[in-house]
């Protein structure tokens, strides 16, 4: 009685691995997309936009902070595209000539801002009020990685708080990340970009908008990389993006045209 | 090359994973002592359900861990209501995550040990008149004394190591929370290379002398 189980189960095991992964459509041109977590929603929209019927085209996304998937490009991942949430991320590989030149592009601006836990009774209306005892955990991106933790340092850099803050962050390793731990009330406070928290409106409030002039403006470039499996098919999907319908669902989300330059 | 932060994080955790093995000790050699000497039904599945965080990839222990002691979880909850704390992004939450997944070690070794001792030993010490607890605590842990203590051993080096669920409920807090596992993935991510070799040297190092201690301790004695 044992011997045919013990087998029986082998062989499921075995024709799992085989029938599971995703079968490779030769016809289907894969269009890896690397984007920051934040563009997450909107790109997944564009995505059904690009993928029409009757294309064989397909992104496939790879969302995360924009220095990991940086870092991911620079070790040789396969990607197609990168979109990244800072100028930083694309200039550090502009500066080592791994993007398609006159492929840069920049397609969406955000804003900062600071929410609290829907049911949070602390009265929080500015970032100066974090130096307060009732907040006692602040969620930001890990700075090392994320561009939003980034942007938060210098909105804390500049809203003028003791050092005693910096002892109640903690840091996360995607804006999305931030948004959850805010979400779930594990800490009293986070730092996003307003478009995330239009993400999840029941469960976070924004309680103050970062000022002008407080942080390095967020603006988002996107570039097909120079390595790129399918180069065509990639400025398609920045082709997309950059479209009235592409742009109107980015703006759907709260994304900002990017400003002018001057 | 050996800063300040390297420091903080080597000394934060070999204070978790010292503990979380105090913490195993107590917890694992009784259970292990039970589930080897009573025999009763159900004494399989019980040990498959301790041994489940072995065999868990540590993302589904460190999910089950936000469940239960989330500030909205099934014990964290009631917890933060009473005393406005949560374990969730503490040196505490360290412990837990590297004792969940540390104890199946424990248990596992001090059952297999405990099991090996010789039952007329313990019979001899029945019939002289000593209560059950008197003959655990004299005879019998005394005599699997070696395989207990390779399993203390094996605990603490699985407690150094314990990253994903330590990641998932302590999170990621310079000097607080950052145990060598989550700084050396920091620095991977940050591209500090140079400060991920010193880290990644230390305790390399660190772990093959408790592996090392272990086997000698398991050798049977000359």
């Amino acid at each position: 009685m044992r011997k045919p189980i013990a087998f029986l189960t082998a062989l499921v095991l075995l024709l799992g691995t085989l029938v599971l992964p995703p079968s490779m459509a030769s016809a289907v041109d894969i269009v890896v997309v690397s984007a920051a977590a934040s563009l997450k929603n909107a790109f997944e929209e564009i995505g059904a936009l690009y993928a029409t019927p009757a294309s064989a085209l397909r992104p496939a996304f790879n969302f995360g902070a924009s220095g990991d998937l940086m870092a991911q490009i620079k070790g040789g991942a396969p990607a197609d595209l990168f979109a990244s949430a800072a100028a930083k991320d694309m200039d550090l590989l502009d500066a080592e000539g791994s993007l398609l030149p006159g492929t840069r592009v920049d397609f969406a601006a955000n804003e900062v801002v600071l929410v609290v836990p829907s049911a949070s009774t602390a009265v929080v209306t500015s970032f100066a009020d974090l130096a307060k005892p009732a907040i006692t955990r602040i969620a930001v991106g890990n700075p090392k990685t994320v561009p939003s933790g980034r942007y938060a340092e210098e909105v804390l850099a500049n809203a003028g708080l003791p050092e005693a803050v910096r002892l109640k962050l903690v840091l996360a390793e995607n804006v999305r990340q931030v948004l959850d731990y805010v979400a779930r009330a594990e800490v009293d406070a986070g730092v996003i970009y307003a478009t995330d928290a239009a993400i999840r409106p029941q469960e976070v409030k924004v309680a103050a908008v970062a000022p002008v002039g407080s942080h390095k403006p967020v603006i988002y470039p996107i570039a097909v990389l120079k390595g790129a499996p399918h180069p065509e098919a990639a400025r398609a999907f920045v082709a997309a993006v950059r479209s009235d319908a592409g742009q109107a669902i980015l703006a759907r989300y709260g994304f900002k045209a990017v400003p002018a330059a001057k | 090359m050996l800063d300040g932060s390297a420091l903080s994080a080597l000394g934060l955790s070999l204070r978790v994973a010292f503990i979380s093995t105090v913490l195993v000790a107590l917890v694992g050699i009784p259970a292990g002592y039970f589930l080897a000497r009573r025999a009763f039904s159900g004494r399989e599945l019980i040990d498959a359900l301790v041994t489940l965080p072995l065999v868990l990839p540590p993302t589904v222990v460190g999910y089950y861990l936000i469940l239960v002691l989330g500030r909205n979880g099934f014990l964290g909850a009631p917890l933060y209501r009473w005393t406005g704390w949560s374990v969730m992004f503490t040196w505490q939450a360290a412990v837990v995550a590297s004792f969940v997944v540390a104890l199946p070690f424990m248990i596992k070794t001090s059952r297999a040990a405990i099991e090996t001792v010789d039952r007329t030993l313990l019979d001899a010490s029945y019939t002289l008149g000593h209560s059950e607890f008197w003959t655990a605590l004299r005879v019998t842990l005394p005599l699997a004394r070696r395989g207990i203590a390779a399993g203390a051993v094996l605990s603490f080096a699985r407690a150094m190591g314990e990253f994903g669920a330590t990641l998932m409920l302590a999170g990621n807090i310079p000097g607080r929370t950052n145990t060598m596992p989550l700084e050396i993935y920091s620095a991977v991510a940050g591209g500090e290379w140079e400060h991920a070799h010193v880290l990644v040297l230390l305790f390399t190092g660190i772990s093959a002398l408790a592996l090392y201690g272990a086997n000698r301790l398991t050798r049977s004695s000359p």
